[in-house]
């Protein structure tokens, strides 16, 4: 009856020499590839879809601006809410930040700045306009919708 | 006489670097950069004043947004599917006159897209990218390459020649108006 052969009743042991090796190894990549947030982002944040994306290449151009409906709403309201680094501003004041930005890079590479709109899929498109009429103003007019792959259908 | 070489414990290796391992994990964050590139207009102070350019009608292509993100296309309710709009588009520029009704060369076609003051992000990110995708798609079809081949290329500053070869008379001629203030916040 019994085709199977009883365990044999020997302790087998996973060998653990080489585990700090490959935790080393897991350990130097997360090292090199982590990026600390330099900015804690204080609106919702649920990028929409997309399926025609394109990466930004150079990162040092590269320039963040946040807009959603602000996390702490019992203080600051509902309305979606605009956020550079770190702090809330009006749209009138989207020059003097380009422009403080702008003063952070290469004399020649400064009109090349990329501003790159994380916005949430909840916001309105006014407040979007607004912001891009006053990028127009302070000419960074290269700007890039951040945006979630999805399959194409 | 040896001098007794003093032992390292490293029993607890592991446990340390598990523990860094652990940290780093969590504080680690994927970066997105991915996103719809756009190019915006010149200030509007500073374009000339007489700009009342008259633009024939079958050269441009509307898209309409309201606040509900309810859709028209050339001026009727649309409801079919980002692919057909795509589809629609392609057709468009790539008419040369041949449809009456649609635009007589690529480069004076223009695709307008006009939204509300309320439509929600969602709605003018899919369209903007079905708006897109049409001319991505030309522009790969004109260097034999598939579109997520085209968008590395596009997206690489060494490869311009390719990418200007491959946009060779179908300028990108999208129109993002002001949004209307109609049903608004």
């Amino acid at each position: 009856m019994s085709k199977f052969k009883k365990k044999a009743n020997v302790k087998q042991e996973i060998p653990t020499s080489s585990m700090p090796d490959v935790v080393f190894m897991l350990l130097f990549f997360f090292m090199v590839t982590t990026q600390m947030r330099d900015t804690s982002i204080n609106v919702k944040q649920k990028m929409p879809q997309a399926t025609q994306l394109r990466k930004l290449m150079r990162k040092s151009l590269v320039t963040y601006l946040y807009i959603g409906e602000p996390n702490k709403t019992e203080q600051f309201g509902k309305e979606p809410k605009i956020q550079v680094n770190d702090v809330f501003i009006e749209p009138k004041d989207i020059i003097q930040w380009v422009n403080t930005e702008k003063a952070k890079l290469n004399e020649f590479e400064r009109d090349q700045i990329t501003i790159s709109m994380k916005i949430d899929s909840d916001s309105k498109r006014g407040i979007i306009a607004d912001v891009e009429t006053e990028l127009r103003r302070a000419n960074a007019r290269i700007i890039n919708y951040s945006a979630n792959s999805k399959k194409e259908i | 006489m040896p001098r007794p070489v003093p032992e390292i414990p490293n029993a607890s290796m592991a446990d340390i670097a598990f523990l860094l391992l652990t940290f780093f994990l969590v504080t680690t964050t994927v970066a997105n950069d991915k996103g719809l590139t756009i190019l915006l207009p010149p200030p509007p102070e500073a374009l000339p004043p007489d700009m009342d350019v008259k633009i024939q009608e079958r050269n441009l292509f509307k898209i309409q947004i309201n606040s509900f993100d309810a859709l028209l296309v050339e001026g009727e309710p649309y409801t079919g599917s980002m692919r057909e709009l795509t589809d629609k588009i392609k057709a468009f520029v790539q008419n040369n006159g041949m449809d009456p009704e649609s635009s007589d060369t690529p480069e004076k076609a223009i695709v307008s897209y006009k939204t509300d003051r309320g439509t929600s992000h969602k709605k003018f990110v899919e369209v903007l990218d079905a708006a897109q995708r049409a001319y991505y798609e030309i522009y790969a079809a004109n260097i034999g390459v598939t579109v997520d081949k085209w968008r590395d290329i596009a997206s690489d500053p060494e490869r311009k020649a390719e990418y200007n070869k491959s946009r060779e008379g179908y300028p990108m001629n999208l129109s993002i108006a002001e949004p209307t203030k109609v049903g608004g916040q």
